[in-house]
């Protein structure tokens, strides 16, 4: 009998063993492009099952609170709400998590096992910070489903990121910025140095838009150092517009830099939300987050057994991001470029970061006839179009 | 030339709520208590001056909310130090962690309540806190755009610091409320009511603190509601304080120091090879700096009042 149990311990801890190969091989990939890679032990271990419409509960982990008003959460929150009413879920199948500190991983862990503990069978998690506890999550809760922003992991069964083309929407601004300027110098508040891939190839794809219509502009752009800096973002701009910048582009959270512009008679490009309704007389358009697209064929993929646990990148195309109508003292000349280059965007036909870029301190990125993959965009853009300057 | 002069007007919007904030707290320590909920403070000035703003649409309704909201926080904390005779630290961050929470609470609620989801100044009030340009000596050249173009909170902040310099050391109250601060047992001795005197200059501190909460919302913030918008500058108060050794006068050009420390990231030339973060730093590494050379000096004066953060109990004395 003894012998028996030694062999059964043994047969077990080996399958413990290989089981651990297996989903350590799983996770850790690389940028948002490499899901496909992941999705190979997808297969060894079986695809998750469906779940009925009245059995999901959703977890949403928010970093802040979406009653901000305006910024990061909000949007995040909005397309939450959208996707509720789309697919018809009830109040009681969303539970929100709020103010979860995106820097502290004890905190973040608690917040999803509650939401797990209340029945949770889809979590979406919000912030970048979030990544690594889903991960860890997804391993020991396998038949829940795990969505994680602005990241790049996956597992390739219940775990995935989803992120968006933002700077196409960027592009587009740039035209109507550079259209807009007299002093044809711009300001850019941005929250990362070229550290950060999304704020650097945000600003690339903004200046380069810029450059499509007004060649002698200047990009001039100042880093604060975090996402959220009320007084910072204000200052920033202004030390912006008293250079001589007289339309200030952001990738921050607050409405400093658009409320900075409109004290100071210039004109601006809001970010995340439309930003219109807190600075009319600044705010020329604003680039636009729109999760409810991802949020809602991410729950219906679920539903109907379609989910594969590879990451999301949706752009324009998905209606993941937009650009908010143009203000009425745009330039006439705007709407009509901005169209065009949209359909293009829409027939694959330009990507924005197309062919030879320059960059500003004489590089050249990419190559004729090619496109920069999504590997590179989330993850390797460190430089900046030759019409930026970093001060 | 032209730069240099809108980098020291920069300076100086960013220094008015700091020096809001230190006379607020010197008017604090001054009767022996540190204050920590300066930050608190603020944020509920912040809150109630921006909401009163944006429902009356009236400025000095806004500015008087602003004040009792400081002052309301403050008369917590005196009950309950100077009353109850409760630790001051932990009082004070209590109040901080209370006001930061109260002001983001009452935001949330007026936002989801609000039509467009955003809480914006209405027109009125954005101009009245424009730049005001004194007449005749805001048309001198460079001096007048440095010195006599700024909003109204700024004009008002250094009256208040002039006046508390005034209160402080030319008035027999003034010095005897500094009695209080260095020896509470024997100002009590010689007659003054210590109690009542620490009450006074407590809730007035709070209510000048919480103007500089409102400076915040109102002007940093450009007219639309944001939370945490005091973000953090109660705390650099509190070293502001040291910095300017519990002088009002000092104060105002201390809280330019550090006003220049918050903006210079922004308009130091390009290509100066240093992390921003090291900007951030300076304020902080300055009032150490500053501390050290205090305590080498030995001044009397310079010191801090020496009866600070003991409170008072008059049968133990």
């Amino acid at each position: 009998m003894r012998k028996v149990v030694g062999i059964m311990a043994t047969v077990a801890m080996l399958v413990c063993f290989a089981a651990g190969c297996s989903s350590s091989g799983g996770s850790g990939s690389g940028a948002a492009g490499s899901g496909a890679a992941a999705s190979g032990t997808a297969a060894a271990s079986g695809k998750m099952k469906p779940i009925a419409k009245d059995k999901i509960k959703v977890g949403v982990i928010h970093i802040t609170d979406p009653a901000e008003g305006a910024g990061y959460t909000y949007t995040h929150d909005v397309g939450i709400q959208a996707m509720q009413k789309e697919i018809g879920l009830e109040d009681s199948q969303i539970i929100r998590k709020n103010n979860v500190p995106d820097t502290d991983p004890a905190k973040i862990e608690t917040a999803m096992r509650d939401c797990i503990d209340e029945g949770c069978n889809v979590i979406f998690a919000t912030s970048f910070g979030f990544m690594d506890v889903c991960e860890k999550l997804a391993k020991e809760f396998p038949e829940v489903y795990f969505s994680h922003g602005t990241g790049y992991k996956c597992n390739g069964v219940n775990f995935n990121n989803y992120f968006g083309r933002i700077y196409q929407a960027r592009y587009l601004s740039g035209l109507a910025a550079g259209l807009q300027t007299k002093t044809n110098k711009l300001g850019y508040v941005a929250a990362m140095d070229n550290t950060n891939a999304e704020v650097t190839g945000g600003i690339d794809a903004f200046a380069m838009g810029v450059a499509k219509v007004n060649p002698d502009a200047k990009i001039y752009v100042k880093v604060t150092g975090s996402w959220f800096d009320p007084e910072g973002e204000s200052q920033a701009a202004q030390a912006l517009i008293d250079s001589g910048c007289d339309v200030i582009a952001q990738h921050c959270d607050t409405t400093g830099p658009q409320t900075a512009a409109e004290k100071a008679g210039k004109w601006g490009v809001g970010y995340n939300s439309d930003m219109s309704k807190d600075a009319p007389k600044a705010v020329i358009c604003s680039v636009m987050w729109n999760w409810g697209a991802y949020y809602t064929a991410a729950v219906k993929s679920i539903i109907d057994g379609t989910w594969d646990g590879t990451n999301y990148y949706g752009g324009m195309k998905e209606g993941l991001v937009t650009l908010s109508d143009l203000s009425s003292f745009a330039d006439p000349k705007a709407k009509e470029l901005i169209e065009a280059a949209k359909k293009d965007m829409l027939d694959g036909k330009f990507n924005v970061f197309d062919g030879v870029i320059e960059t500003n301190d004489g590089k050249k990125i990419g190559e004729e006839g090619k496109t920069l993959s999504d590997e590179e965009i989330t993850g390797k853009i460190n430089w900046y179009y030759k019409n930026v300057e970093v001060k | 030339m032209d730069m240099l002069i809108k980098f020291v007007v920069a300076a100086v919007v960013a220094a008015t709520p700091i020096l809001y904030g230190t006379l607020g707290e010197i008017m604090n320590e001054r009767v022996g208590h540190i204050n920590l909920g300066v930050e608190g403070m603020m944020s509920m000035g912040a809150c109630a001056g921006f909401m009163v703003g944006y429902i009356t649409d009236n400025l000095f309704l806004a500015l008087v909310a602003a004040f009792a909201a400081g002052a309301v926080g403050a008369l917590l904390y005196a009950f309950l130090t100077v009353t109850l005779m409760a630790n001051q630290n932990v009082v004070g961050l209590t109040l901080t962690i209370f006001g930061v929470a109260i002001a983001n609470f009452v935001g949330f609620y007026m936002i989801s309540r609000s039509a467009t989801k955003s809480l914006k100044l209405p027109e009125n009030i954005t101009s009245a806190l424009g730049s005001i340009k004194i007449p005749l000596l805001g048309d001198i050249p460079v001096l007048g755009q440095v010195l006599f173009q700024y909003n109204i909170f700024v004009y008002l902040g250094v009256i208040i610091a002039i006046l508390m310099a005034v209160y402080f050391y030319k008035t027999k109250t003034g010095l005897n409320v500094r009695a209080i601060g260095e020896n509470p047992g024997a100002a009590d001795a010689a007659g003054i009511r210590v109690t009542k005197w620490k009450y006074i200059n407590i809730v007035i501190g709070g209510g000048i603190t919480g103007i500089g909460g409102a400076f915040t919302a109102m002007i940093t913030a450009g007219g639309v509601w944001i939370s945490d918008c005091v973000g953090g500058l109660g705390w650099i108060a509190v070293a502001l304080v040291i910095f300017a050794s519990w002088k009002p006068v000092n104060a105002i050009w201390g809280s330019l120091v550090f006003g220049i420390f918050r903006i210079l990231k922004y308009y130091v030339p390009k290509n100066v090879p240093v992390p921003i973060a090291i900007y951030d730093m300076l304020p902080f590494l300055v009032t150490a700096i500053v501390l050290v050379a205090n305590s080498i000096k030995q001044r009397k004066d310079n010191a801090q009042p020496a009866s600070c953060g003991i409170n008072y109990f008059r049968e133990e004395r």
